[in-house]
C-alpha cells in the first residue's frame, strides 16, 4: 500500500513539469486559448532544434514571458572595430543589437552573430565578424574538461602517493575503466608493443567522449548542452584520430592502399580502381566515426526531447490530454534516459575501439 | 549555427581545449597511472613467481629430506641385515668347530682308550702267562705227593688270580 502512495507520488511529480503549461483553471485555460490564437504558437520543432543546437546564452527555462538563461562570454573581432568582448546577456536574449552586432533572428545566418545597422537590422553588406564566443557547446565542453582534470589528476597523485597498493576509493571506480581502455581495446587491437605510445590519447579520447555524453544527459546545467551531438566536436575528434594513424603508418599501409596485394593486376592499372577505393577507405574511417558518434548523440537528445514535446503538444489540445501524455511520456523518458546511459558508454567504447583499430592498422606488418 | 555545419569558433575552442587537457593529462594522468600500474602488476607477478619458486624449494628441500631420510633408513636397514648375517656366520662357524673339535676330541680319546686297552690286554696276558708258568711250577713241584691237595692248591690258586 505504501509503495502505491510512493508511485502515485512520483506520477504526480512527473505530470508537474507539464503542468505549468497548462492551465489548472478555466481562467488561465482561457488565457492560453488566447496565447495559442496569437501567432506565438508552440513549434515543436523549434523547441527540440534549440535544445540540441548551439546558442550564445545557456538557456534553462521559460517562466511564462521571461527567458531564464545563464549568460556566455562573447568574444567577437572585426577589423573595423577590433576585439570586443562581452557577456551574451546585452543581446537580451537576441532581441538587441549591442556595440552594433547583433544575433540574426532568422536568414540565412540565424543564430549567429551579425553586424547590424544602426536601426537594428541586419548589415548584409559587411561580412560576420570572427565569432570565437564560449557558446553553449563550448562552455559544457570546457566544464566537462575541467571535471576530467579534476578527477584524474588527484587520481594520478593517489597512485604516486601509494605505489603498489591496492585500489581503493574512487580509485576502484576509475581504475576498471582505464583497465578495460588498456587491456580490452588498446592491447588487443595494437599489440603488446606499440599500444603504449596510444594510450594518452586514447584515454583522453574515452574519457572525454563518455563525460560529454553522460553530461549531456543531466538535465540542468551545467548538463544538457549536446556536445558529443555537436559536428564540430566530433569531427575534431575524428581527425585527430585520422592525424594520428597517419602520422604512425609504415610502408605496408600504403602498400597496401596503392598496391594492394592479392587483388588482381586488371583492378589497379591502366584504371587504378582498387588504390582509389583503398585511397577514399581511409578518409570515410574518420567520417565514420565523426559521423557515428554525432548521429548516436544526437539522435539521443532529439528523442528525449520529443517525449517531452509531446506533453507539450497534448497539452495544447486540452489539459486533460496534456496530463495523461506527461504520464507516458515521462516514463518513456526515463527509458529512453536509461538507453542513453548505455549508449554513453557504447559510443565511447566503440570510438576508441575503432580508433585504436586504425592505429594498429596503420602499423601493421605485412601478412 | 547550423546542425550539421561545423561552427569555427567550436573548432577553435576544442582544439585548445582537448590539446592542453590532453598534454595536462598525459603528463599529470595517464603517465603515472599507468606507470604505476604497470608496475604494480609486475611487482604482483614478481611475488606470485617469487612465492612459486619459494613453495617449488619448499616442496624440493621435503622431497630431498625425504629421500635423505629414505636413504639413511635403508642404510640402517642394510647395516642391521649385515649385523646380522655376520652374527649368524659366527655362530655357525664357531658352532661348526666346535662340532669338529667335540668330534676330534672324542676319536683322540676314543683311540687312546683303545690303546690303553690293548696294553692292559697285553699286560694281563703276560701276567697271566707268568701266572700260568707260577702255577704250573708249584703244581709240579706238589704234584707229586697228593691228588686232593693238587686240586686245592689249583682251586686256591685260580681264586688268587680271581683276586688279582
Amino acid at each position: 500500500m505504501k509503495r502505491w502512495m510512493y508511485i502515485a507520488w512520483i506520477l504526480l511529480l512527473m505530470v508537474a513539469p507539464g503542468s505549468r503549461l497548462m492551465a489548472l483553471n478555466p481562467e488561465s485555460q482561457k488565457e492560453l486559448k488566447e496565447q495559442s490564437e496569437a501567432p506565438k504558437k508552440f513549434d515543436a520543432g523549434k523547441f527540440v532544434m534549440e535544445h540540441v543546437m548551439d546558442a550564445h546564452e545557456w538557456h534553462i527555462m521559460k517562466i511564462r514571458e521571461t527567458h531564464i538563461s545563464i549568460p556566455l562570454p562573447v568574444i567577437l573581432y572585426t577589423r573595423e572595430k577590433g576585439l570586443s568582448v562581452f557577456f551574451s546577456s546585452k543581446f537580451h536574449h537576441g532581441t538587441k543589437a549591442y556595440k552594433g552586432y547583433l544575433i540574426a533572428q532568422e536568414g540565412p545566418h540565424e543564430g549567429k552573430i551579425v553586424q547590424a545597422n544602426s536601426d537594428g537590422s541586419i548589415n548584409e553588406e559587411v561580412p560576420l565578424p570572427i565569432d570565437l564566443s564560449i557558446t553553449k557547446t563550448v562552455a559544457a565542453m570546457l566544464i566537462s574538461m575541467i571535471l576530467i582534470l579534476l578527477v584524474f589528476i588527484p587520481l594520478a597523485r593517489k597512485y604516486v602517493k601509494n605505489p603498489g597498493k591496492a585500489p581503493s576509493g574512487f580509485q576502484s571506480l576509475i581504475e576498471p575503466v582505464i583497465l578495460f581502455v588498456r587491456d580490452d581495446i588498446a592491447i588487443p587491437s595494437i599489440g603488446i608493443h606499440r599500444y603504449e605510445k596510444f594510450m594518452p590519447y586514447l584515454l583522453t579520447a574515452f574519457f572525454f567522449i563518455l563525460v560529454n555524453n553522460l553530461m549531456g544527459l543531466v538535465p540542468i546545467p551545467p548538463g544538457g548542452a549536446n556536445v558529443t551531438g555537436n559536428i564540430a566536436i566530433t569531427a575534431l575528434l575524428a581527425i585527430f584520430s585520422f592525424l594520428i594513424t597517419t602520422f604512425s603508418t609504415n610502408r605496408h599501409y600504403w602498400k597496401h592502399i596503392f598496391n594492394a596485394p592479392g587483388v588482381p593486376w586488371w583492378l589497379k592499372f591502366p584504371i587504378p580502381l582498387m588504390p582509389f577505393i583503398e585511397l577514399l577507405g581511409a578518409f570515410t574511417k574518420p567520417l565514420v566515426l565523426c559521423i557515428r558518434l554525432f548521429a548516436n548523440i544526437l539522435a539521443g537528445h532529439f528523442i528525449a526531447l520529443s517525449f517531452i514535446v509531446m506533453i507539450f503538444i497534448f497539452g495544447q489540445i486540452n489539459w486533460i490530454a496534456g496530463y495523461g501524455s506527461s504520464i507516458v511520456s515521462v516514463l518513456f523518458y526515463v527509458f529512453m534516459t536509461m538507453l542513453e546511459l548505455l549508449v554513453a558508454f557504447i559510443q565511447a567504447y566503440v570510438f576508441t575501439l575503432l580508433s585504436a583499430i586504425y592505429f594498429g592498422m596503420a602499423r601493421e606488418e605485412s601478412h | 549555427m547550423g546542425l550539421v555545419s561545423p561552427d569555427y569558433g567550436t573548432i577553435f575552442w576544442m582544439v585548445l581545449a582537448f590539446s592542453v587537457v590532453f598534454f595536462i593529462l598525459r603528463k599529470y594522468a595517464w603517465g603515472p597511472v599507468l606507470k604505476m600500474l604497470k608496475e604494480r602488476e609486475q611487482s604482483i607477478e614478481k611475488a606470485l613467481q617469487s612465492a612459486n619458486e619459494a613453495r617449488e624449494g619448499l616442496s624440493r628441500l621435503k622431497s630431498d629430506h625425504e629421500k635423505m631420510l629414505q636413504e639413511a633408513h635403508a642404510e640402517h636397514d642394510q647395516l642391521i641385515g649385515e649385523a646380522r648375517q655376520i652374527r649368524e656366520q659366527l655362530i655357525s662357524k664357531a658352532r661348526d668347530e666346535a662340532v669338529q673339535e667335540t668330534a676330534r676330541v672324542f676319536e683322540h680319546a676314543q683311540r687312546q682308550i683303545e690303546n690303553e686297552k690293548l696294553a692292559a690286554i697285553n699286560e694281563i696276558r703276560k701276567q697271566v702267562a707268568s701266572l700260568s708258568v707260577d702255577i704250573a711250577e708249584k703244581i709240579l713241584k706238589r704234584e707229586l705227593s697228593d691228588r686232593t691237595q693238587q686240586e686245592t692248591l689249583i682251586k686256591e690258586q685260580l681264586s688268587d688270580l680271581k683276586l688279582n
